[in-house]
């Protein structure tokens, strides 16, 4: 008996989403990104249906981190000190598509440091790389709000991404990345009621739906892949149903969330492998189980899992 | 759910006016008040305020669409005055053609005009059907399911996508004698209604023809809203800037899972058309 063809059309669409800015549109990029017009599920419908392949956006971080596990760590440490040489070793040698500034060192509890130093790390990394950038606060409210609209402001005309607002703190960003004209991160956690109420808030505020890009947190492999999945299927479904709510492209940080797992790190484990594998295995393995649920955006940390994921994406979207 | 906002109507004193002093700013004003407030489409009916119908269509047409992007839905009962006002909209965010019976006494071909005439607006034209024919409105349920079913059949006969169909089982004002029966004979059709294609056509209503002459007229509309989303209408022409009512209808599309819950609901349709 032959397979039966199902095939299944929707109304709506996810929403096509360009970042960066060439000098011909006021920004200083060499190119642009674009992602996102999936007018149906991952693996369903034509080629033409899945539209923009999913990219790849490899972290760079304001300050040497100094709790990276040292199959990750080993990868950068010539250019941990040097956010410029950083993006740049990612783009140039492991093939990143764009570049995530994560100011992990901005936050009270880390490294404490102030505005002038995010600004010094953006303009140095916007001068290294010619790809469009996602620029990423600490997560604290207090300090976020503090330096991100200085980031914005010396990002300005570049187009760029950025976040995170939440349902609890998305004022202040939203009207900065409003007034620089960027794009934005909405950021719910784990919880598409609550992605709902931050899109629908930071709309209601006059920001372009069409601008924003949903984060919905991310768990990895073994640490509540389950429901990240789910939340970016229904994310999709909901798009393609017509939900103008529902209907932006997604991020997810599949980077921090991978290396946070024993099973990345942990290098005394007999019987689990060779550390140096474990990693970037389940780093690439959450990464293209989320693509597969409709993600257009990964945030991600090691390049040999970088390198599988790409290829991965080269084979499914053609 | 696919709100059609009915205010731009010359059986308005407002918009009577506005046609007769050939003065663009109230008509302008109510297309983005529509708008803001929800309005997915806007309803454009000349009324009885102009002898020139098809000039005064046009009129209202282009004077929407020098500072409003809203498709429209261009409503009447001639089909010469939707002809003149498909030769200067601007289809390319959608349109509808508002509304044909399966047939009429004087022009047993109407139907097949405004297909054509969606074709020739472009591939984001919809057309709004009545179920009636040149017996006029059915008064029960089968023959307004009959009626669908006919629709249905002869778009697909002519290769016309049945998603394209904006199927009207046509509301009656319940103040009318023995009228009251009519709202449940309306539900029992759509019931049936949207099986009859797959992907079932949409089903749409003049909402407040049900309320004509009536007191509580916008507690009548809204209730009978609630019901007849509960069996499947999708769509309807209705007071968007009644508040109320547009509560009403985020509320059933969320209660109804058509929608997914947020805390603030009741914004969907309103911080979607503002951003």
């Amino acid at each position: 008996m032959p397979v039966p063809e199902v095939k299944e059309s929707f109304t709506g669409s996810v929403n096509r989403v360009t970042l960066g800015a060439t000098k011909d549109s006021g920004g200083t990029r060499t190119s642009t990104i674009t992602v996102g017009g999936a007018r149906n599920v991952v693996y369903g419908g034509s080629a033409e249906e899945a539209s923009e392949k999913p990219v790849v956006a490899m972290d760079v971080l304001d300050s040497r981190p100094d709790d990276w596990p040292d199959a990750l760590a080993e990868n950068y440490q010539d250019v941990m000190d040097s956010p410029g040489d950083w993006a740049k070793k990612c783009i140039e040698q492991f093939g990143a598509d764009l570049i995530c500034v994560k100011f992990e060192g901005i936050h009270p509890d880390k490294a404490d440091k102030d505005a002038a130093h995010a600004v010094k790390v953006t303009e140095e990394v916007l001068k290294a790389v010619g790809v469009p950038l996602v620029l990423w606060g600490s997560g604290n409210d207090e300090k976020d709000n503090q330096v991100m609209p200085k980031v914005s402001e010396a990002a300005k005309g570049e187009n760029v991404l950025i976040g995170t607002v939440t349902e609890d703190n998305y004022k202040t960003l939203t009207a900065t990345a409003l007034a620089d004209s960027h794009h934005l991160i909405t950021h719910a956690p784990l919880d598409i009621n609550i992605a709902k109420q931050v899109n629908i808030l930071v709309s209601d505020m006059g920001f372009p739906l069409e601008k924003v890009v949903t984060f919905q947190a991310t768990g990895a492999l073994g640490y509540g892949i389950e429901y990240a999945y789910s939340i970016q299927e229904r994310q999709r479904l909901a798009a393609l149903g017509g939900d103008k709510m529902m209907a932006m492209p997604a991020i997810c940080d599949v980077g921090y969330e991978s290396w946070r797992a024993k099973e990345s790190k942990l290098a005394d484990a007999p019987g689990w492998g060779d550390v140096k594998d474990r990693g970037p295995m389940w780093e690439a393995t959450t990464a293209i189980c989320l693509l597969q649920a409709g993600v257009d955006i990964i945030r991600m940390r090691h390049p040999r899992a970088v390198a599988t994921v790409k290829n991965f994406i080269n084979q499914i979207w053609q | 759910m696919i709100i059609i906002g009915e205010r731009i109507n010359g059986m308005f004193t407002d918009v009577k006016e506005a046609i007769a002093s050939k003065n663009k700013q109230p008509i302008q004003e109510l297309a983005k008040k529509q708008t803001d407030a929800g309005a997915a489409y806007l309803d454009v009916n000349v009324g009885t305020a102009a002898a020139d119908q098809e000039g005064t269509m046009q009129w209202l047409i282009e004077t929407i669409q020098e500072t409003c992007t809203t498709p429209l839905c261009l409503d009447s009962q001639k089909t010469d005055v939707i002809a003149a006002g498909v030769k200067v909209v601007n289809a390319e965010n959608g349109l509808l053609l508002n509304s044909t019976p399966l047939n009429k006494k004087s022009d047993e071909e109407v139907f097949d005009k405004y297909l054509e005439m969606a074709d020739q607006a472009g591939p984001k034209t919809n057309v709004i059907t009545l179920t009636m024919d040149k017996n006029g409105v059915p008064q029960d349920t089968d023959m307004r399911v009959a009626l669908a079913a006919e629709i249905v059949q002869k778009a697909m006969e002519k290769g016309f996508d049945t998603q394209r169909l904006f199927v009207d089982p046509i509301a009656l004002p319940v103040k009318v004698p023995n009228a009251q029966v009519q709202v449940g004979n309306i539900l029992n059709a759509m019931d049936q209604i949207k099986y009859l294609a797959d992907p079932a056509p949409h089903m749409t209503i003049g909402l407040s023809n049900v309320s004509q002459g009536a007191s509580e007229r916008s507690l009548i509309n809204r209730i009978f809203l609630a019901m007849a989303m509960s069996h499947g209408l999708d769509s309807a022409i209705a007071d968007a800037l009644d508040k109320d009512l547009m509560n009403v209808v985020a509320t059933s599309d969320m209660l109804m899972n058509k929608q997914i819950y947020s805390d603030s609901f009741l914004k969907v349709y309103t911080a979607a058309n503002k951003a």
